[in-house]
């Protein structure tokens, strides 16, 4: 009876000490997430697209959450944490369907983010978002801060032309102008600094020329997360353990890669040939491959790597992105391989 | 115990429903909040101005920061108005303003409104003590909205603090500058952010634009108050001022130290030792962890301050006091600046003139009309190569060299000079000083030094850096007057080793040295002179102190001499004779 008492003056205390800090200061909030907030660096800075963006740390061992975007298309990634740190950083694995990459950082014992621990929000929570916004933190500076209020929580809208995106699922849209170069990637927090959301890319409605800022709530994530860690969605770092006897090649699907002339070049479709398997699914020239199967294809290296490890008689999916469109494509081939040139 | 711990219970239940209660109604501490937040804003808004270009196209905002209407603004929202500009308050009045002084590259402006002695003020606040996070707010004209002069206040926190917006060429460079998400906007430039406690930490005047076109992003930056405060005193000379550099870029190496990478020979850095390679520690009292901070620090200053400098030259630290030279040569500030002379207005073709003055005939006139200046901007305002506002150079010369001789009284005494007692190292020391030059006696013999045409000729006593023609100068400046000395005039102001206020500073030409001159401004007394002979080469220093009253005059009771890094000597000054002139032929 003492200790059940004991407990409810505790509980009641813990209560009101809550309700008069109704108002926490906004500056001890950021002080205690900016150290799990970092700058992600990689290609771009042609064409006004930004080689900058943000991230998250969700590891004490340097696992980084950012956005699957063009800036992590290159083997040069930096990522400068809060104090200044500057690592190189390697992507472990990207779930385009959502947007969402995990790198990785040879650090430790960083302050990080469980997104285990990590809460919904409702229209009207008050917000803060951590962000490398237009790349204005330079050197050892830290993110910039913005506050406001999550303006409803919905599934984004997205048709074509309409704030086109390969991502469809739930957001958080937001009443402060958040989603400039460089914010992808970044956090938003609660004013206690709980984690909510991951900041998304920046999105245009092109028929009236508006701007989307939103979030993707962490509990979307939190699978794709879970999964990359896990070691799906994650690029092919060894050749196969055995090869089949008949491997698949982009020739018995009908697929001509455009011509592999970089260190990474995208795998885009130059052409189809007509009424192969890859013509009849429906696969069409600029398609971008993004999967084979679960696995990352960032190069047409990588994807044909990946066929090789199949033999001929294996279906197999390919995730493509046509425009901001995800597309999923299975094609079983239909014979042997007859090629013996190979693509290019 | 228990029934102690039920009461307890109980009571701190029915607090808690009252806490639940006030989620529903807003709670106490959320209606405080509220009333602080609107007592800051209605504190703040009555020194807030609505600033129009006198021919009607375009303006921005501003603040006032004197009850006798000294404000300050954006230079690109000053520039474009020319010398004078119209300034609308909180109370519906309109104000003449006139411009005052410029700083092209800080982006900032001072003006002078007329009209009141009893303006609201802006209460000056601290910009170093601002945290990301902290509840700002901005207050300005945004889209030229105020037709009733009432400012728009948006409201945001700190983004980020030290940022560093590089400048387009070499203007416009915010450096260690205040990052807010509080909406700025097109004419919100020039325009205050305040704290939430209604004080001034800032001058909103630049935001990221990019796809979106020119409306707020969310990302605004504004120039630190802390900067402001030490860009006023020279800024009230009506000068076009210059930013600083230090002669030395630098660059981290792969230990992450911030080192020099280049240095000029002639820069008063390199004089005071930094050599290539050096570990730059702190500049201006601020640890410098990147060349990214160095810039940011540099950036706060007017050329011509000294400066304290921490560097590591083959491992042993060095701290000493660096003299910092301009970002521009004078004639290339100006002609980037635009120059002095206002721009005439442009007539929008589109723009029909809302009314046409009676009796005047229909006649197409096709020059636009110069907006006639008011008569008390006319009495005002003075050109001058080299000026925004020659007029308040002139009434700064005449404040300082009045508020000196209130005290010194050193005007009459045209004749011979005597100071005399004795060395910091001993002995007896006399010095004479009249038109001619000047002597000085110790007990190792006599020195003798003419004036001849050039001053700098000859720098006696030897390691002195020219103490001799110091003095001379000094009592040139006291008996000849502004008018006669030579060039003349007011720098502004600028800080002196070892002491926390800033001094006033009269810089005059005479023979080819430059002299500088620093006042002390709560008393007029004459703190320091620092004669330059050439350019590359170390001043003579010289501080006056220890003053008390001789005959009626404040006099200096010691003197001490330095040039480059070493003491020359210190003088005990014991008898101080400054005769009239003898006879009447004067």
């Amino acid at each position: 009876m003492k200790t059940l008492l004991h407990r409810i003056v505790l509980i009641l205390t813990v209560i009101l000490i809550a309700a008069a800090a109704g108002g926490a200061p906004v500056v001890a909030t950021v002080d205690q997430v900016q150290p799990k907030v970092v700058k992600v660096y990689g290609a771009g800075g042609v064409q006004g697209m930004a080689n900058y963006q943000s991230g998250i740390v969700i590891s004490a061992t340097g696992h980084v959450l950012t956005t699957f975007s063009h800036v992590l298309d290159t083997d040069y990634i930096d990522v400068v944490l809060s104090d200044g740190r500057k690592f190189s950083a390697k992507l472990l694995g990207a779930d385009p369907r959502l947007e969402v990459a995990v790198l990785k950082i040879d650090a430790t014992g960083l302050p990080w983010f469980d997104l285990a621990k990590a809460t919904d929000a409702e229209a009207g929570t008050r917000i803060l978002c951590f962000s490398n916004i237009f790349s204005v933190a330079m050197g050892d500076e830290q993110a910039s801060v913005q506050r406001g209020t999550v303006a409803v929580r919905t599934r984004l809208e997205a048709r074509r032309g309409v704030f086109e995106t390969p991502y469809r699922g739930p957001v958080y849209v937001l009443d402060v102008t958040t989603n400039n170069p460089g914010a992808a990637g970044g956090a938003l927090v609660s004013f206690r600094g709980e984690l909510l959301g991951v900041l998304g890319k920046e999105l245009r409605n092109s028929l009236n020329n508006t701007w989307l800022n939103y979030a993707v709530p962490i509990s979307e994530l939190r699978e794709s997360v879970e999964e990359i860690l896990a070691g799906k969605f994650v690029a092919r770092r060894d050749a196969p353990e055995k090869k089949p006897e008949r491997p698949l090649n982009l020739a018995a699907l009908g697929i001509v890669l455009v011509p592999d002339m970089l260190e990474r070049t995208p795998p885009y479709v130059d052409r189809v040939q007509p009424a192969s398997v890859a013509a009849k699914a429906g696969m069409q020239p600029d398609d971008l491959i993004l999967l084979c199967g679960d696995r990352l294809t960032q190069s047409c290296k990588a994807l044909q790597a990946e066929l090789q490890g199949l033999d001929y008689e294996d279906p197999v999916k390919l995730t493509v992105l046509r425009g901001q469109q995800l597309i999923e494509f299975t094609l079983q081939s239909v014979g042997p391989a007859t090629s013996k040139k190979g693509q290019p | 115990m228990r029934r102690r711990l039920i009461v307890i219970a109980v009571s701190l239940l029915l607090l808690a429903a009252g806490a639940v209660q006030a989620f529903a109604e807003p709670s106490k501490a959320v209606l405080e909040a509220e009333s602080q937040r609107i007592a800051a804003m209605r504190k703040a808004k009555d020194a807030v101005l609505a600033i129009f270009v006198p021919s009607g196209q375009g303006g921005g905002s501003g603040v006032v920061i004197s009850p006798d209407g000294y404000a300050l603004t954006n230079f690109h929202v000053a520039q474009p108005c020319g010398k004078y500009m119209q300034c609308g308050m909180a109370d519906g009045k309109a104000y003449d303003a006139v411009l005052v002084g410029l700083d092209p590259t800080g982006d900032v402006a001072l003006i002078k409104l007329f009209g009141r002695d009893d303006f609201p003020t802006a209460e000056l606040g601290d910009s170093d003590r601002l945290r990301v996070g902290d509840w700002v707010f901005a207050m300005g004209n945004p889209f030229l909205l105020a037709n009733d002069f009432q400012p728009t206040t948006t409201y945001g926190i700190v983004s980020g603090v030290h940022r560093y917006q590089p400048p387009s060429g070499t203007l416009l460079e915010y450096a260690d500058c205040i990052q807010t998400d509080a909406p700025v906007n097109p004419g919100n430039s020039g325009g205050p952010l305040f704290d939430d406690q209604g004080r001034l930490v800032g001058i909103n005047g630049r935001c990221s634009f990019e796809k979106r076109g020119r409306v707020n992003v969310g990302v605004a930056y504004a120039i630190s108050i802390n900067q402001l405060k030490n860009f006023l005193g020279v800024l009230h000379s009506g000068r076009v001022v210059d930013h600083a550099t230090l002669g030395a870029t630098v660059d981290r190496d792969a230990e992450g130290r911030v080192v020099v990478n280049d240095i000029l020979e002639s820069s008063d850095a390199y004089r005071r030792g930094l050599r290539y390679d050096d570990e730059i520690i702190a500049f201006a009292g601020r640890p410098i962890a990147s060349s990214n901070a160095l810039k940011n620090m540099l950036g706060v200053f007017p050329k011509g301050w000294r400066v304290p400098l921490s560097y590591r030259h083959e491992g042993k630290r060095h701290d000493v006091l660096v003299r910092l030279a301009g970002v521009h040569a004078q004639e290339e500030l100006l002609q980037k600046s635009g120059g002095t002379e206002p721009p005439k207005p442009k007539e929008d073709p589109k723009r029909k003139p809302a009314a046409k003055p009676k009796g005047k005939g229909k006649a197409g006139r096709t020059e636009p009309q110069e907006t006639a200046a008011p008569e008390i901007v006319v009495k005002n305002f003075q050109a001058k190569h080299g000026y925004a506002n020659y007029r308040f150079n002139t009434l700064n010369q005449r404040r300082v060299w009045d508020a000196w001789q209130a005290t010194a009284k050193l005007a009459e005494a045209g004749g011979a000079w005597t100071l005399a007692g004795s060395l910091g190292t001993g002995g007896k020391f006399r010095f004479l000083l009249d038109e001619q030059g000047g002597a000085l006696k110790v007990p190792s013999g006599e020195i003798k030094w003419t004036a001849g045409d050039e001053l700098g000729a000859s720098l006696l006593p030897a390691h002195s850096g020219g103490l001799l023609p110091a003095l001379y100068l000094w009592r040139r400046l006291a008996t000849t007057g502004l008018g006669r000395f030579g060039d003349v005039s007011y720098y502004g102001t600028a800080p002196l080793p070892g002491r926390a206020a800033l001094a006033d500073v009269l810089v005059g030409s005479h023979k080819g040295v430059e002299c500088w001159f620093y006042f002390d401004p709560a008393d007029g007394r004459m703190l320091a002179l620092e004669m330059f002979a050439d350019e590359g080469a170390d001043p003579c220093e010289v501080y006056f102190s220890e003053y008390r009253e001789v005959n009626g005059r404040a006099a200096p009771g010691r003197m001490e001499v330095r040039c480059g890094d070493e003491t020359f000597a210190t003088f005990k000054i014991e008898e101080f004779k400054a005769e009239k002139p003898e006879g009447r032929g004067k």
